[in-house]
């Protein structure tokens, strides 16, 4: 009777524990929430405009939103869905990352070519740093003593210490720089060039290149081919990388640099975000409006979700 | 044994022998759609990826979504080889001899559909092994839920090569049987393009590859083999399949039937 009651309440509690999925919709100024367990929208939330990049604070007691058009990131609660405040942004803030302290954002100022540092806490601008035209992906090392910001015009990824809050590298890489991520520990990292074609592979402790990836879309065109968002699974072996219009998400080896297969996703997919298990990636399809759901261990895209217009960034809400 | 029984198994046998022997048969039967799927899908791969329409639950490449037509295509093309069959046996050889028997004629036809239908879902089985050879698969319980829509499928469309044959007196004829029905039946369906293609380009021909009774045959395959009940397209087939079951026993029927008129 016991295990049984325990059993009921598991059933229970398990719709309030359930897992979801943010995704921005960029045209439509709201944000629709899938459940993971039944792959569905149940929620959609209004947000300022055109809502890009999208984070949870560590506790997951506060979303952070890059509302571009509103030049402002808002801050809302994500039980309620209301907007708790904004924070001073700079200009057209597209993508940002928060520092391991879960205190400091950093945020690519598009129109600006500057990267802007946000407290969190106190909401005030602490620092900005020039760096090249058009920054757009943004990235911190796991050790926090690291900032990147890409700049898709500069085609450069630059290095900034976040102690001193100024540059100390600026490495080139293909054209129209879009997303970086740091890889094995902080050991690499890994920046996608979206009209070169290629994510270009840096060993973080001397910045040099230590490898490029390039991708061959069968039956698409090369100019189609235009890597933009990354992620890797739990034991860093694999990573997925969405290849925009040409549809398709790559799966490289992350040890060879090959790519070992393409799975067919919505138009033109920009962004990802994985469940927490890592065994579902779901792919924001910006022009076929929808999110598709790609099995990890199969490599296999199992559904496609109608969201808003344009979904853009995704985010796992746990 | 029954005699009715006795009949089953000397036809079954009799088709199933004449299928294991007549290996180019065999094997024109498979590289048929294998043509379609490796060559002509090839060339208008939309390596984008089509629509999503039901049953599938995300973006498919072309190569999957004409599989089952294709699947379609080998009952189409086994009915309708039947049927020729049928003319030449009944010309020269056995049929003659077994229209003959004292057991009903429909019984006889029946058999004859039976074996003609068992025979194309063993190609539909080794072209979907082929298929998977080259990387198209399906999901697994596909495989076996397929198996009652082949079942049915190849019933209608034997059915209708059935009808055809108490039409056709001479083998010639079969030519136009190539031209004016299994031709028109495969390409205004959706064997090759979803029904919302078609629109794109004349309603009226969606129109027409809605009624088509093929159409449906292909949607319950399509269905089954992503283990999915279209019922609509079962009520359709199973339809058609009565009418031209009606139609071939009323035409191989000797006091009735065309066969009296033209003879």
């Amino acid at each position: 009777m016991r295990t049984a009651l325990a059993l009921l309440a598991l059933t229970l509690a398990a719709p309030l524990a359930a897992e979801e999925i943010w995704v921005t919709n960029e045209k439509d100024d709201t944000i629709s929430v899938i459940d993971v367990a039944t792959l569905e929208v149940v929620r959609t939330i209004a947000t300022g405009e055109r809502p890009r990049g999208i984070t949870f604070s560590h506790d997951f007691s506060r979303v952070y939103i890059c509302a571009s058009d509103s030049d402002t990131v808002q801050v809302m609660d994500p039980e309620t869905g209301e907007i708790l405040h904004d924070l001073p942004s700079g200009e057209d803030p597209e993508q940002f990352v928060l520092h391991p302290n879960d205190r400091h954002l950093y945020i690519a100022n598009e129109d600006d070519a500057i990267t802007t540092v946000v407290d969190t806490e106190t909401r005030r601008v602490i620092a900005q740093i020039d760096v090249g035209i058009e920054p757009e992906g943004m990235a911190v090392s796991p050790d926090g003593r690291i900032a990147i910001t890409t700049s898709e015009t500069t085609n450069m990824a630059h290095w900034i210490d976040t102690e001193t809050r100024q540059l100390f590298a600026n490495t080139l890489v293909d054209a129209r720089p879009r997303h970086a991520e740091f890889v094995h520990d902080g050991a690499e990292l890994w920046v996608s060039s979206e009209i070169g074609g290629t994510v270009t592979v840096f060993d973080v402790a001397t910045q040099a290149e230590k490898a490029k990836i390039a991708f061959e879309v069968k039956g698409v065109h090369p100019d189609r081919v235009q890597p933009v968002g990354f992620e890797l699974t739990a034991d860093e072996k694999t990573a997925f990388v969405a290849l925009g219009p040409s549809n398709h998400v790559a799966v490289v080896d992350t040890a060879t640099y090959e790519v070992v297969d393409y799975i067919l996703v919505g138009r033109r997919v920009w962004h990802m975000a994985f469940n927490s298990d890592k065994s579902l990636l779901f792919t924001t399809n910006g022009v076929s409006g929808d999110v598709t759901v790609i099995d990890v261990a199969r490599r296999e895209a199992i559904k496609s979700i109608k969201v808003g217009r344009f979904p853009w960034g995704a985010a796992l809400r746990p | 044994m029954n005699a009715a029984l006795i009949a089953l198994r000397a036809i079954v046998l009799r088709e199933a022998l004449r299928f294991v022997r007549q290996r180019g048969r065999f094997v024109a039967a498979l590289v048929r759609p294998l043509i379609w799927l490796l060559v002509f899908a090839a060339g208008f791969r939309a390596a984008l990826g089509l629509s999503i329409t039901p049953p599938y639950q995300t973006y498919i490449t072309y190569e999957v979504y004409i599989v089952p037509g294709l699947c379609g295509m080998i009952a189409l093309f086994n009915g309708m080889q039947s049927s020729l069959s049928l003319v030449y046996d009944r010309e020269m050889g056995s049929m003659r001899l077994l229209l003959t028997s004292p057991l009903p004629r429909w019984w006889l036809l029946f058999c004859r559909l039976l074996a003609s239908t068992a025979i194309s879902i063993l190609q539909t089985y080794c072209f979907l092994a082929v298929a998977a050879a080259f990387g198209i698969q399906l999901p697994v319980w596909g495989y076996v839920a397929v198996l009652p829509a082949l079942v049915v499928a190849g019933i209608m469309l034997g059915a209708l090569g059935l009808a055809l044959s108490s039409l056709i007196r001479q083998l010639e004829n079969f030519a136009g049987v190539m031209n004016f029905v299994i031709f028109p039946m495969f390409f205004l369906s959706t064997a090759l393009y979803p029904l919302w293609k078609m629109a794109e380009s004349s309603t009226l021909l969606r129109d027409i590859c809605a009624v088509n009774p093929f159409t449906h045959a292909v949607e319950l395959i399509r269905f089954a083999l992503y283990g999915q009940f279209n019922g609509p397209a079962l009520g359709w087939t199973v339809l058609a399949g009565a009418v031209f079951l009606g139609l071939a026993f009323w035409g191989y029927d000797p006091a009735r039937g065309l066969l009296r008129r033209k003879g």
